[in-house]
């Protein structure tokens, strides 16, 4: 798997009244064709930041961004246009061309190229439209359109140059739940369908879960975790990786650990993936083992297209433990992650 | 009825075509000129993509100089240019080098405040589309600011009438010249209130154009 994107040690300082403030510090992270890579964090925590200097909207203060290979600060001007027609962006807030129609908006970046012929950027518009859903849209202005559609149209114009990234700048954040999961449906169909690799930003965890493969936790200008979305979801190891995982979840940790002091038995929790969600391992396990279970929480969901099951259990026998002990070896042996919380 | 027959009516034709020939000549050339200007200084700001803090307050600072000389003042420091540039201070030729110099620093200013009013996400969206700074500006902002460049026009047109009544009284001729020499001179009170009517009906018809215009052109 080649990367397609590479952050080497980077950082960014901003210069406020003769003072450098740190943006960002000691940013490394490596995006592979194809994939979507998210980056999670607060307000303030740099997103924004870290996305522009891909394309270089800002540039990085200390380190390299290579994007195949080729360090991008280095590039002159025709060099960095050359780059930016290779690298689609969409906006929160759309940004779209308020005096032009939704077909002159995607056309829009072909004619900046100026490499294709009137008639190849008629075709390319048509497609590019249909693809996004908006054929019967294609002469309004974006003032006669929903946040949703206005949103199809950055994307459509983003893909006019057949670029090899899409950066997601975020991009649903000003769309409604129902609109959002619509136009993050239609990102994943684009990543499959043209392996076009996609770098987001979001403060939503729940974009991150539906879309992504890859997430990074950016807090105070530093990557304090990254890894695949499974298992940064599922186990979370830094305190505002948990703490955005729980918000999505709408798990409070406090009422949770003291609910569970009244529970007796052990407190585990499993977590299952894939096709272990479909099997009725627990029910086989504990029975075999003589083991009762109380079950008291619990998610059972899909990570993009992977089924997981996290449960948390009270686990009581009649035997010191024993029994308990041989039913967490079958879990374990089944693959289940076993964490005892107690 | 002795309003109406007591008016030196071909002197009022003339006066009007003068005054329009000033009016739009001096028009385009403060287009021409303060265009440019008002992108340059717009570009050059502070936070814009080629800041440059002191080309832009040294040229900040000469617009404001001619934008504080009174007009009628700016008339008489001006004639020895006028002179120079088109051979005569006089008649309607003559009224323009100074009206352009009025007006164009103010349209300019028009047209950096109407472009800062274009979002700074549809700058970045651009310039994320790997363009140049010429098609950054002919493509996107211009059509983007354009129902208030227009306005700006609107309202410079307008100023210009203004002008072009004071210019006549410093011999540039038209309906200010001829609201001096018959209305304030000779106690003609009904040419004075010829031409003022005149001058209104201008602006109306201006304003009114101005206003079609913009709301042709905007699709917020």
């Amino acid at each position: 798997m080649s990367s397609i994107l590479e952050f080497q040690n980077v950082s960014k300082n901003y210069r406020v009244r003769k003072c450098d403030i740190p943006a960002l510090t000691d940013i490394d992270l490596s995006v592979t064709a194809g994939e979507v890579f998210g980056v999670i964090g607060h307000s303030g925590a740099g997103k924004s930041t870290l996305i522009r200097l891909i394309n270089l909207l800002e540039r990085p203060s200390g380190g390299r961004v290579l994007i195949n290979g080729e360090d991008v600060t280095r590039l002159d001007d025709a060099g960095l246009c050359a780059l930016r027609q290779r690298i689609g962006m969409i906006f929160q807030h759309f940004n779209l061309l308020s005096s032009k129609t939704v077909a002159d908006n995607i056309a829009f970046p072909l004619r900046i190229a100026g490499r294709h012929s009137a008639a190849e950027i008629q075709k390319r518009v048509a497609e590019l439209i249909e693809r996004v859903g908006l054929t019967e849209h294609t002469h309004k202005y974006p003032a006669q359109l929903s946040g949703g559609q206005k949103q199809r149209v950055g994307i459509a114009r983003a893909l006019a140059t057949q670029p090899q990234i899409l950066l997601c700048d975020e991009a649903t954040s000003a769309l409604d739940p129902q609109t959002t999961q619509s136009v993050l449906r239609l990102l994943d169909e684009i990543n499959r369908e043209l392996r076009l690799t996609i770098v987001l930003i979001t403060h939503e965890m729940n974009v991150i879960r539906t879309l992504c493969d890859r997430v990074a936790v950016l807090d105070s200008g530093r990557v304090v975790e990254s890894g695949h979305v499974a298992d940064v979801f599922l186990h979370p190891q830094h305190p505002t990786s948990r703490r955005f995982v729980y918000e999505s979840e709408d798990i409070d940790e406090e009422t949770m650990v003291t609910a569970f002091s009244h529970v007796s038995g052990r407190l585990i929790r499993l977590t299952f993936r894939d096709e272990a969600t479909y099997e009725p391992v627990l029910g086989r396990i504990t029975r075999q083992c003589d083991v009762d279970f109380s079950l008291l929480t619990g998610r059972i969901d899909r990570i993009k297209n992977v089924p997981y099951g996290q449960l948390v259990l009270g686990l009581s026998d009649r035997d010191s433990g024993r029994n308990i002990n041989e039913a967490l070896r079958r879990f374990r042996e089944e693959g289940l992650v076993v964490e005892e919380l107690n | 009825m002795e309003f109406f027959t007591t008016l030196p009516w071909p002197d009022i034709v003339e006066a009007t075509f003068d005054t329009s020939l000033m009016l739009g000549a001096s028009f385009v050339f403060t287009l021409l000129l303060g265009l440019p200007l008002g992108i340059l200084l717009f570009l050059t700001g502070k936070n814009q993509i080629l800041e440059r803090p002191r080309f832009y307050a040294a040229l900040s600072f000469i617009v404001n100089v001619l934008r504080s000389i009174p007009f009628i003042i700016l008339i008489i420091v001006l004639i020895p240019f006028t002179l120079l540039l088109i051979g005569t201070s006089l008649g309607v030729a003559g009224a323009i080098p100074p009206l352009v110099i009025g007006a164009a620093p103010f349209f300019a200013r028009l047209v950096e405040t109407a472009l800062r009013e274009v979002d700074h996400g549809i700058i970045e969206a651009v310039q994320s589309m790997g363009a140049s700074t010429r098609q950054l500006v002919c493509r996107a902002l211009l059509p983007e600011a354009l129902p208030g460049i227009i306005a700006g026009a609107t309202v410079t047109a307008i100023a210009l009438i203004g002008y072009t009544a004071m210019s006549g009284v410093l011999g540039g001729g038209g309906l200010g010249d001829l609201a001096v020499r018959y209305g304030y001179q000779r106690f003609q009170d009904n040419v004075m209130i010829v031409t003022v009517a005149l001058l209104i009906v201008m602006v109306q018809i201006l304003q009114m154009i101005g206003d079609r215009l913009v709301l042709r052109f905007s699709h917020k």
